[in-house]
């Protein structure tokens, strides 16, 4: 072995147990014990609650399936929070089309007793097309303003106080230019219970 | 569409508006100048170099020990990552009490990460420790970025030096990366994300009892500090297996513009500061504009190819166009936060370097679409590329464009006034087209053998062929992301490890490609750096080939796209192209 393997062998073993330490440990920790004091909100998941108890988080995207709910995208994972992955469904593929003639029919049959002038050519994309994270907190404003009309009927409200908890619940796009807006689907329906409650 | 063009704009504006700041700061690290952080860091960087016992005022490497020094460091961190992760049962940080998982993914994760690829068969909040993914991971994300980036400068002293063989000394140069470059921008940056959301705790799972009765389990994760570093240091492996599209590391719009920016910053600045050291802006801005025009169109086509919408969702009766409310478009694969322009600026971001994370699903791209992450990946990583290696192996095209530049005018080729000759144009000859080769033979290999047909989610057709390509295009450029359905890994009990196997035909073959396809060109352009460094400089004449205007740029182009696309078009145009050309499904 020559001395300059020899010296590197040497510096090398000593930097991995020191980057590993820094890097690894002591970053981490004090980034850590930094966002616990100074956000401890949205370092543990900005959960939300009603009446106190916690029921999800404003970042999180919720499966609902009644009447009485504001209805979030079709998710590939069925909203899992701990097992992600993406639904990889092709742009040529014969199941991604079944999948959203379903998705479109069901939309459509689920709405349309409450908002009469919908047809298929209506439905927003977001509406029947899986999101990427599985977890979308949003649907776009066009598809909440459909749903209005059902929610509004079921949980007998008007119609125009429903599109204003809609309006009080979406995340118009960052700083104004970035992102899209979107309606938070968890939100908006805590607001929901609080306004006209089922039980 | 105009709001997304918009948005688009303001990234280039701002992305530019940062080019010259962080250029001249880069310059300054790697010249061992101060800098406005010495008085912070500078303590801790002399202690460094007196536990590590290296001369800060020494000669300097020739380039063999240079690479000697590089390849010891990655070797032992390579051993160090493995031990890590075959270990998992008895580490600390451990609140899911996660084993383990097999050993054949356990070497292709490790091979991913200390070559800055960040290539994923597993899930991250499924499979790993906070430990792991701490102390084993993360810790590479900057040390890998940190190797790219030393290379590129060894690379640009052995360019300007006129004298000696020393270009640098590895050691200072991945001292002073991460201690002036790296780290500081991550503490700032990990305590922005957190403000918006991105999480940073080490708690268990959370269950919800959610709204309408049913149950929700939450991961949870030290992600925030992983995040920044793995956007800056151009690696991409998520804490989350959906990566960047996972609200806990990406929450809103304003994250998204921040973290695509953090990609880009490095390498982006990176050719001003090849300016400064050469002397000459008008050099540095001539490769920032070849590479610009390269990666704009590749936004520009995604976008409107995923506003269109796909075959399958025209089939299926879906109106994809925008109306009041919605912003129509392909959204499948897509969240709504981020819409079709974020996600398709996104896309074109880390293809084009080696980032590698996604912020949708590149499998439910529409073929068009899908082809601009293909061709990025099939330009080798040169525009713009990783933190360093982006620059140094666009360098290499540099100077293959000047050799045939130079043959056509009939004049001995030079660049910056140095002869480039034999030995410099068969290093550079092997540098740019090894990674080609790898990934030809490895994705060849896996497509005509049944060993690669057990990897596939898509079965055989187009997309299940685009699935294998992109694997191997994307391990071999140390890129990372993945055209998803590919699997080396499957765990039928998720989370955990239990019951868990890997594919060994895709976690070898993978993890031997990114080893060599990462190490094999930076031996080369080492070897080209101590070629050129000590070369005896002539002035330029009126015969001199210049290398700073639009003739240049367009001819650097030309040989990027005749060299880099056109040795893959016949295998782009099996995959994502079949699908993009036809309404056919399959």
């Amino acid at each position: 072995m020559t001395q300059g393997l020899r010296k590197d062998l040497r510096t090398g073993l000593i930097a991995i147990v020191a980057m590993t330490v820094v890097l690894g440990l002591l970053y981490p920790l004090a980034i850590t014990g930094i966002s616990q004091v100074v956000f401890p909100g949205a370092a543990n998941g900005s959960k939300v609650s009603l009446d106190g108890k916690v029921v999800g988080s404003h970042l999180i995207g919720q499966e609902f399936k009644g009447k009485q709910w504001f209805h979030s995208r079709p998710s590939a994972t069925e909203y899992s929070g701990n097992v992600t992955y993406f639904g990889n469904e092709g742009p040529n593929s014969v199941e991604t089309r079944e999948e959203i003639r379903e998705e479109l029919k069901s939309y459509v049959r689920e709405n349309k007793p409450y908002d009469h002038a919908l047809t298929r050519e209506g439905v927003p994309v977001d509406a029947v097309t899986q999101s990427a994270s599985g977890v979308d907190p949003d649907i776009s404003e066009a598809n909440a303003a459909i749903q209005a009309h059902r929610v509004a009927a079921v949980r007998h409200l008007p119609l125009a106080k429903v599109e204003e908890l809609i309006s009080a619940n979406t995340d118009s796009r960052s700083l104004g230019v970035l992102g899209e807006p979107g309606v938070n689907v968890l939100e908006l329906n805590i607001a929901l219970e609080k306004e006209a409650p089922l039980k | 569409m105009l709001e997304g063009y918009l948005q688009i704009a303001l990234f280039v504006v701002v992305l530019v508006a940062l080019i010259k700041p962080v250029g001249i700061y880069i310059a300054r690290v790697f010249n061992n100048e101060r800098t406005f952080l010495t008085p912070v860091f500078g303590g801790i960087e002399r202690g460094t170099y007196r536990l590590l016992r290296v001369d800060p005022e020494g000669a300097g490497q020739d380039w063999k020990a240079y690479a000697r020094s590089l390849i010891v460091l990655s070797l032992l961190f390579w051993i160090l990552l493995y031990l890590i992760l075959r270990t998992q049962g008895i580490q600390p940080f451990n609140p899911e009490g996660f084993k383990s998982g097999p050993w054949d993914l356990s070497f292709n994760t490790t091979s991913s990460f200390i070559t800055n690829t960040n290539w994923q068969f597993y899930g991250g909040e499924t499979t790993l420790t906070y430990f792991a993914q701490m102390a084993g991971l993360a810790v590479q994300n900057f040390v890998s970025a940190a190797v790219g980036i030393a290379v590129v400068a060894a690379l640009i002293r052995g360019i300007v030096a006129r004298s000696g063989k020393s270009i640098g000394n590895f050691w200072q140069d991945i001292v002073r990366i991460i201690l002036y470059l790296l780290l500081p921008i991550s503490i700032v940056g990990a305590l922005f994300l957190v403000s918006q959301g991105v999480i940073q705790n080490f708690s268990h799972a959370s269950v919800i009892h959610t709204l309408s009765g049913g149950t929700q389990i939450l991961a949870q994760g030290p992600v925030a500090s992983q995040e920044v570093i793995k956007e800056l240091g151009t690696n991409g492996g998520g804490f989350f297996n959906v990566n960047s599209a996972y609200p806990f590391e990406n929450s809103s719009g304003l994250t998204n513009f921040f973290e695509m920016l953090l990609i880009l910053v490095i390498p982006a600045s990176l050719t001003y500061t090849y300016g400064r050291m050469v002397g000459s802006q008008r050099q540095g801005w001539a490769i920032f504009s070849a590479m610009f025009v390269l990666f704009i169109i590749g936004v520009v086509v995604v976008y409107m190819a995923e506003q269109h919408g796909s075959p399958a969702q025209h089939a299926a009766g879906l109106h994809t166009a925008a109306v009041h409310g919605s912003t129509g478009g392909n959204m499948e694969g897509k969240d709504q936060r981020f819409g079709i322009a974020d996600t398709s600026l996104w896309t074109a971001i880390t293809t084009v370097t080696s980032c590698g994370a996604v912020n949708g699903a590149l499998e439910s791209l529409t073929g068009i679409g899908g082809a601009v992450p293909f061709s990025n990946l099939g330009y080798s990583e040169v525009v713009f590329g990783g933190v360093g290696t982006g620059l140094y192996s666009m360098l290499l095209y540099v100077i293959l464009a000047v050799f045939i530049g130079g043959l056509m005018v009939g004049r001995t080729p030079e660049y910056l006034g140095k002869k480039i000759q034999a030995r410099e144009i068969k290093l550079v000859s092997l540098g740019v087209l090894f990674t080609p080769l790898a990934v030809l033979l490895s994705a060849g290999a896996a497509s005509a053998t049944e060993l690669g047909k057990r990897s596939l989610y898509a079965g055989i057709n187009p997309t299940g062929f685009s699935e294998n390509l992109y694997a191997y295009l994307s391990q071999a450029n140390n890129n990372g992301s993945a055209w998803a359905g590919y699997t080396g890994f499957l765990q039928p009990h998720a989370p955990g490890n239990v019951g868990a196997y890997g594919i060994s035909f895709a976690n070898l073959l993978g993890g031997l490609v990114m080893v060599t396809a990462r190490f094999a060109p930076i031996l080369f352009v080492l070897a080209v750096a101590g070629a050129m460094a000590g070369k005896k400089v002539s002035p330029a004449g009126l015969g001199t080939m210049r290398t700073d205007n639009p003739t240049f740029v367009f001819l650097l182009i030309g040989i990027v796209v005749l060299v880099g696309a056109l040795t893959f078009f016949p295998a782009i145009l099996l995959g994502p192209i079949a699908n993009g050309l036809t309404g056919r499904l399959f």
